[in-house]
Formats: C-alpha cells, sequence, structure tokens
C-alpha cells in the first residue's frame, strides 16, 4: 500500500517506542502529548488506540501530557489534536500491532498470513497460539520508525463509537482536577499581582504579613511579590495583609473613549497583503457594498482559576499544571528559571476548560519561583478570581473592514478584507518566554513585542478567506503590536471576528443582490460538503426563504469551514428580540469527516455555538487605559441558563473521510448566524460586538 | 489571633476542626481538612456556584459560609450524594446525557439541582432553569445539564409513585 504523508508528531517523534510500550503485562501504554482541556481528546485517542490494538479500552493506558515519558507534539491547539495528534497514534498503534504479529510469526515459524491478533492475544489459524501481546512484545525491538505503511484495521468496536467520556465519573464524584492533588509537605502559595500593566512596586510593608500564623516564606523579586503558608486560608489572609502593605506606582495612561473601529486603526502597525484574481472594472460590477465590524478584546473566563504545583529536589524541579503545551512550557521555564530543561520535569493535571492561553503557564512558573525558596516542599499556587480576570490574556479585540461588488448576475466578482487585530499567538516557548511572573522579577524577561505577518501563523487573518468561489479576493492584514494589554490565543483566534464579518457581509451582499442568504451561498459554492451543511442547517430550522423583516423575531444563519481544512458547520439561530435580545434556538449540521466518538462532536459543537452566543450578546473585557476593570462575574457577564437556546445538531458522517477538527469550528458560524438573525428580526445591522440591548436602541436611534 | 475549634457533621459524619480564622469558609475546610475535593473553589465571591453543598438541605454556596455558621447543621456535599459504584439518580443521569465538557461546574450544579429534584412536585424545566440561574458554565453544556436534571426528576417522580 501506498505510504501516508507523515502527521507532524510522527516526523518529529519517528521512534515507535515513542509512543506505545508494552511493558506492564496485560496492558499497553500509550504516549500523546495531546491533553485533555474539557474537550474529550482522552477518550477519543483511548478510542483510536483501542481500535488499532484490537484491546479492550480498559487495557488501554493513555499517559498524555507528560515531558518524561510523551512525544513531543508542542501544543494542543487549533483543532489539530485528532487530525494530527490522534492520526499519529492511530498510525503508531496500527505499526505496533503489525510488529506483534511479524514478530509472533517468527516465533511460531508459521507463515504471516496464518497469523493474527485479537483481543491481547495472537492466533493462528484463527485459534489462540498460546502467545499474547506481551510475550511477544518482548521479543520486538521497539526502536523502529513509525513507517505509516501499515494499513489501519477496519473500525469495528471504538471508531466511530459514542464511547462515554472516560474521565466524567470523576469529575462527578469526588476528585478529578489539578485543584484536587495533594502531596505530602504540601505548602499553599499565593501571588501578590500589580493592579495594572506597567505598575511598579514602590514599596512592600511585610510587618503585618510576618506575624500571621502559617506563614513559611515571602518572596519578592522586583515587582514579584509570593508568599508560602502551611495552610491554604493562611495563604489568602496573608496576600490579604501584603497588598495592605503594598504601595504600587501606577503609569499614567489617559482613558481612550474611542471605540475600537476608531482606536484600532489609529495605532502602529505592521502590514501584509494578499491578492488572487483580478478586480474587475467598476462597470461590470456596479453594485457596491461595504461595511465595518468589530469585535471587543475577550476574556477566557475558566470556571477555575489557574493552578499550579511546583517541588525543587536539588537541582530538579517537578511541574503539575494544566498547560496545554508541556513541552514549550518546560522550555519556558527553563529560560525563565535560569534552569537546564533535561533537569525539569512537567506534567499536565486536567483543570477547568480551557479556551487557549490564559493562566495557566503563568502560574506554573509562579509555583516553581515560590518552591525555589522552600526546597523539597511541593507548593501548590491557585490564582484569585480577579487574577484570573485581570491577568489571564485576553482575545485581541479586532475591526474588520469588508468591501464587495456584485455583478448584474448577482454573483459576487470583488472581495476585500481589510483586519486590525493584535497579536494572538504568544504562548511561552524558548524564544520568547512570556510568562507573566518572568516579566515582573528582577531582572525582568518582558513580553516580546509581537505582530503576524498574513499565511499559516497569522491568527488575526484565520479564515479571511472564505471557502465561497470567488473570482477575486483581498487580504490586507494590519498587525498591532502595541495594544496596551496582553493578548493571545483564545479560541478560533480571529477566526470568530473574521467569520462574524464575512458572514455578516454574505448577508449584505445577498440584501443587495435581493437573495435569500441561503441560496447566495449555496450560488457561491462549488464543494458538496460545505453545500450539504447549509442546506442540512436551512431544513432543520425549516429555513423560510421569503421570512418577514423586522418583526422582531428571525433566523440567521452563518457558515465557515475552519482554517478552511477543520469541519465544516453551519449554523441556523433564531432570535427574540424582547428586552434583551435572546438565541431561543439553534441548528447545526457538521460535517468532521469521520467522526471518531460522534456525541463527543456533537458536544462540542453544541459547547462552540453556545460560548458563541455568549460572546457574541454578552461579553466584552473591559479596560480603562491602565487597568483590567472586568475582574468578577458580575462584571464579566456570561450567558445564563434562563438564556441558553434549545440546539439541535446534526452530523453529516462520512466515515471515508478524514477526521476534522470540531473545537473551534462553530464559534464563527454561530456569531454570524446571530448578527444575521438580528438584522432580519430588526431590519437593521448591528456590525459591533456584543450585539446588547445597549447597541441596538443606539442604533435604532441613530 | 486564636484558632478555634468547630465541630461539624458533614455527610453523616462528625468531624473536629480547628481553623486559625473564624471567618474561614467551610470551602476551604471541606476541602483541605476533611479531603472532600468534589466540591470546587471558583470565585470565592459567591457568584458561580461551583462550591454548592447542601446545609440542612438547602444548596447554598460553601465560598461565604463561615465554618462556624454551619456548626450543628446537616452538611453535604458530592461525595455524600454518591460514589463511583453507588451514583445518585442525578449523578447517573448527568452520565447519561454526558452533561459535561470540563465539568468544573458540574458537583455545584448537581447539588444545587438535588433540593430541587429531592423537593419532588412536577418536573419542570422553567424551574430547574430558575434554580440554576446561578450556577455558571462555560463550557457550553447548559442544554445537556438541563435534559440531565429533567430526566433525574422524572426518574425520581416515577420512583415514588411506584
Amino acid at each position: 500500500m501506498a505510504e501516508r504523508q507523515l502527521p507532524w508528531s510522527i516526523h518529529e517523534n519517528p521512534s515507535l517506542d515513542q509512543w506505545v510500550d508494552f511493558s506492564q503485562h496485560g496492558v499497553a501504554r500509550v504516549f500523546s502529548a495531546k491533553v485533555e482541556l474539557g474537550q474529550g481528546i482522552v477518550t477519543a485517542v483511548a478510542q483510536i488506540a483501542a481500535e488499532e490494538l484490537r484491546l479492550p479500552i480498559s487495557q488501554v493506558v493513555l499517559i498524555s501530557g507528560d515531558t518524561r515519558y510523551c512525544p513531543n507534539e508542542s501544543y494542543t491547539v487549533g483543532s489539530m489534536s485528532i487530525e494530527i495528534g490522534g492520526m499519529s497514534v492511530r498510525m503508531a498503534c496500527a505499526e505496533a500491532r503489525h510488529a506483534i504479529a511479524e514478530q509472533a510469526a517468527h516465533l511460531l515459524q508459521a507463515e504471516q498470513a496464518r497469523i493474527a491478533v485479537d483481543g491481547g492475544l495472537v492466533l493462528l489459524d484463527g485459534k489462540p497460539s498460546g502467545l499474547d501481546y506481551w510475550q511477544v512484545a518482548a521479543h520486538v525491538d521497539w526502536k523502529r520508525p513509525v513507517t505509516g505503511a501499515i494499513a489501519f484495521t477496519p473500525p469495528q468496536k471504538y471508531i466511530g463509537r459514542s464511547v462515554p467520556r472516560l474521565d466524567l465519573l470523576s469529575k462527578l464524584a469526588g476528585n478529578g482536577f489539578i485543584h484536587d492533588l495533594e502531596m505530602p509537605g504540601m505548602l499553599h502559595g499565593r501571588v501578590l499581582r500589580p493592579p495594572s500593566y506597567g505598575a511598579r512596586l514602590e514599596l512592600l510593608d511585610r510587618t503585618r504579613a510576618e506575624a500571621l500564623p502559617g506563614l513559611v516564606s515571602i518572596w519578592c523579586s522586583g515587582d514579584f511579590v509570593g508568599v508560602c503558608c502551611e495552610r491554604e486560608y493562611q495563604a489568602v489572609k496573608a496576600l490579604e495583609a501584603l497588598r495592605a502593605g503594598a504601595r504600587w506606582l501606577e503609569s499614567e495612561t489617559a482613558q481612550d473613549n474611542r471605540s475600537w473601529k476608531e482606536l484600532l486603526p489609529s495605532l502602529r502597525s505592521i502590514d501584509s497583503e494578499a491578492e488572487v484574481g483580478a478586480r474587475p472594472a467598476s462597470a461590470a460590477a456596479p453594485r457596491r457594498v461595504s461595511a465595518a465590524y468589530s469585535k471587543p478584546p475577550l476574556a477566557h473566563a475558566s470556571m477555575a482559576p489557574s493552578c499550579a504545583i511546583a517541588r525543587f529536589d536539588e537541582d530538579r524541579l517537578t511541574v503539575w499544571t494544566h498547560s496545554q503545551g508541556v513541552f514549550p512550557l518546560r522550555d519556558a521555564l527553563a529560560v525563565g528559571l535560569g534552569l537546564k530543561r533535561e533537569r525539569i520535569a512537567v506534567i499536565h493535571v486536567q483543570g477547568a476548560g480551557v479556551y487557549g492561553h490564559n493562566g495557566a503557564d503563568d502560574a506554573a512558573l509562579d509555583a516553581a519561583l515560590l518552591a525555589r525558596q522552600v526546597p523539597g516542599r511541593p507548593v501548590r499556587v491557585q490564582w484569585m478570581r480577579d487574577d484570573e480576570f485581570a491577568w489571564s490574556p485576553l482575545g485581541s479585540p479586532m475591526v474588520v473592514k469588508m468591501e464587495g461588488a456584485i455583478a448584474p448576475a448577482g454573483q459576487i466578482a470583488e472581495w476585500t478584507a481589510e483586519i486590525w487585530s493584535g497579536p494572538h499567538g504568544r504562548r511561552p516557548s524558548r524564544g520568547a518566554v512570556n510568562l507573566l511572573g518572568a516579566s515582573h522579577i528582577d531582572p525582568p524577561i518582558p513580553f516580546p513585542e509581537a505582530y503576524e505577518m498574513l499565511g499559516a501563523f497569522a491568527g488575526g487573518a484565520r479564515n479571511s478567506e472564505p471557502a465561497y468561489d470567488l473570482p477575486h479576493r483581498r487580504v490586507v492584514l494590519h498587525s498591532l503590536p502595541g495594544l496596551p494589554f496582553r493578548t493571545s490565543s483564545l479560541r478560533t483566534l480571529g477566526g470568530y471576528a473574521n467569520v462574524f464579518a464575512t458572514e455578516s457581509f454574505i448577508d449584505e451582499l445577498a440584501l443587495a443582490a435581493g437573495a435569500d442568504p441561503v441560496e447566495f451561498r449555496v450560488r457561491h459554492l462549488s464543494d458538496p460538503r460545505a453545500r450539504q451543511v447549509i442546506e442540512t442547517a436551512a431544513r432543520l430550522s425549516d429555513w423560510q426563504a421569503d421570512a418577514e423583516r423586522g418583526t422582531g423575531r428571525a433566523k440567521g444563519i452563518g457558515f465557515c469551514r475552519y482554517k478552511n481544512t477543520a469541519a465544516y458547520v453551519a449554523v441556523v439561530t433564531e432570535i427574540e428580540v424582547r428586552t434583551e435580545p435572546q438565541v431561543t434556538r439553534a441548528w447545526c449540521a457538521v460535517d468532521a469527516g469521520l467522526a471518531i466518538n460522534p456525541d463527543g462532536v456533537i458536544n462540542q459543537i453544541e459547547g462552540g455555538i453556545v460560548q458563541s452566543i455568549s460572546w457574541t450578546l454578552k461579553e466584552e473585557a473591559g479596560f480603562d487605559g491602565c487597568r483590567v476593570t472586568t475582574r468578577n462575574w458580575d462584571a464579566y457577564r456570561i450567558l445564563r441558563f434562563s438564556e441558553a437556546p434549545e440546539l439541535t445538531v446534526e452530523l453529516i458522517q462520512r466515515p471515508e473521510c478524514p477526521p476534522l477538527g470540531v473545537g473551534e469550528a462553530a464559534q464563527g458560524p454561530a456569531a454570524a448566524a446571530v448578527a444575521n438573525a438580528v438584522a432580519r428580526a430588526l431590519d437593521l445591522r448591528i456590525r459591533d460586538l456584543p450585539i446588547t440591548r445597549e447597541r441596538i436602541i443606539a442604533a435604532t436611534t441613530a | 489571633m486564636v484558632s478555634t475549634k468547630h465541630i461539624l457533621r458533614v455527610n453523616d459524619k462528625r468531624y473536629e476542626v480547628v481553623v486559625d480564622y473564624e471567618d474561614t469558609p467551610l470551602l476551604y475546610v471541606l476541602r483541605n481538612d476533611l479531603g472532600l475535593k468534589g466540591t470546587r473553589f471558583g470565585c470565592g465571591q459567591g457568584n458561580c456556584g461551583a462550591c454548592a453543598v447542601l446545609i440542612d438541605g438547602r444548596a447554598q454556596r460553601s465560598c461565604e459560609l463561615p465554618v462556624w455558621s454551619v456548626e450543628g447543621k446537616s452538611i453535604m456535599t458530592i461525595e455524600g450524594l454518591g460514589a463511583n459504584d453507588q451514583l445518585h439518580p442525578l449523578q447517573q443521569a448527568f452520565v447519561d446525557f454526558q452533561a459535561g465538557q470540563c465539568g468544573y461546574c458540574l458537583s455545584g450544579i448537581i447539588m444545587t439541582a438535588v433540593e430541587l429534584v429531592e423537593a419532588g412536585g412536577e418536573p419542570s424545566r422553567p424551574k430547574i432553569v430558575e434554580a440554576l440561574e446561578r450556577n455558571l458554565c462555560r463550557c457550553g453544556a447548559h442544554a445537556r445539564i438541563i435534559g440531565a436534571i429533567e430526566a433525574a426528576w422524572r426518574k425520581r417522580k416515577e420512583g415514588r409513585r411506584g
């Protein structure tokens, strides 16, 4: 059979023993650096391994995100965990199954064709041979390359089945999170953060804190102040005492009342541009439409504050973290602490849902800095809620200006997207430490200036090239390195704002062309899979092309293929605008190729839709020019149970196609579906997020 | 500052705990002194519901309750509701519906729902939504969570009748 192209993870980690191990009798240990973030990856990867190894899933032990054992697969990001991480495990497990069968043939001195492996046993002519996987495995040289040439086993038991989440039960009945770890001699640490970006510590009076019970150490370096206590609430109280004793010099930044649309284009930018096809003569496409859209900064707003545990044993450091990338974090910690990375072990333990680069990595450095003061004792650092809101990187504000022209026949003839965005990719690495504590200690390792250029890694331009057939298309990215707050990866990066803008704009073009939004989209799509999700979502929602506008209640549609390479998703939402705009129902069609775990895919899509509705109708991180002002759940409002819509998700199964990532596939389409439904319900287009009651009133009276 | 001793009744067991501060929230005592990690710290401000436990049968936020205030009361945490081998019908319904993604909010939501379901009455989605109005979920599992609670409530009602 023809060799498959090797996934990046295999390319970087080519040896079979980096992926699978049979040294413990009765189980196959499978190693993956892709970690559980609440998305169900651990279950899906275990399903893949069990299927390919032809073992019961209970005999597969998945070890994920541990620098001591796992292949270096960098981060768990970009909806690529199944596409790349999962497929790497599949390839490796197929190779392992083959290696065992091959060695078994040799041991039994039988022709290969007479050998089969199943359920941990080696079969000869279909009967037990007396050998099991582990007896044979002892004779296999596992230091062999994963070739990618072994045929996958036809899915029978696990792949394509809705296996229940392996991690859910423990979370429903007790432990399950990094926050729950207990270790002998463990101390509790807290870090006193500055009140704002750029604030300098002028004075620290420790007297009150030093008199408190349980105090073990106070460590101060530059603008970093940390405390360790025997018990957790002692540390909380010591933090309060330190806060009362600290005097900060805050930079005077004048409050800027300009909107994002006014502010972002006025900032220094690094520009890149791409154009495909020729712009038509103006007579050939006489109907011109333009519109500008904006999205505010968003908070991760994880349910749990970031948490980490670290322990120094002589010159060795062990860190337990809920980071999305144990290997890059290890690199950044090595630089930040001045340690050799070989002396650092980073171990992933599940945290609450992570939606990108939040405070997880920063908390790991916090714990390590404090643990260095108390060698031999584990230090657990848990952030306070206001720190989580104030210091986790934000999703960047964005402005997207669209310009288009329609030919007389009703086809889009010209398409320009001009984007202003802060950076979306500032995760820690060896080259750029990017850890909060490192930027506060003395000497500091400041956050390096970050910007993006068009190309695969330009998060700000993600999904700015729509999947539609366009004879002309131009994208301009103005990357803004000088935003006054920290921005980094938040689920979809720029994809959410770009799909909100392009799909709102498609509706605006359809309106100008006098076309139905569903028909207009299908008209511009030659990819049958794209057409099918749109037509399916329309059918599910009982879409009416001639629905009246301006009745206060309407449906809207949004579509996207995330990154133009991941899953196809179309969402229809129904909006009711009474006092507040509310999504009452949402219908969705998703094509994720081969769905390893269909219910897992549907669960991810449901969550993506609801989180996006929350972003779209409610969320905006506040910044007063100096401080982040949205520091608790009262100030940073998210969707509540009374505001959550009923959901219908239809999965279009394509077992013959490779699996496609879904974790970030629904957010853009859902946002556009909401905006388009509001536009039809009110006969009024809102182009600035979030679409709140206040925005609607302002637009109505404008 | 004088450390104080408190006697608590948690999941039908008697505990004696010593705290350094009288205002120590019950949450810290449950998690760190009694090892009951199923009750989660979310915000420490009573805004998210991740730390909900039952106090004399009523769902309350343990991050806001000073330990002295719950002396002599009956405290129940998710561990008292059911364990892996013997799940409460609500926990089982959450497994059946795969209601959750990261799962961090779930124990607080389940403890809030226990009060509702145990009170009996006719299963009602509006009542579930009302009961959960002060509970947050960030992953967007709302629809499944509501579905799971409704199913458990229905089952509970049928069980009583039968």
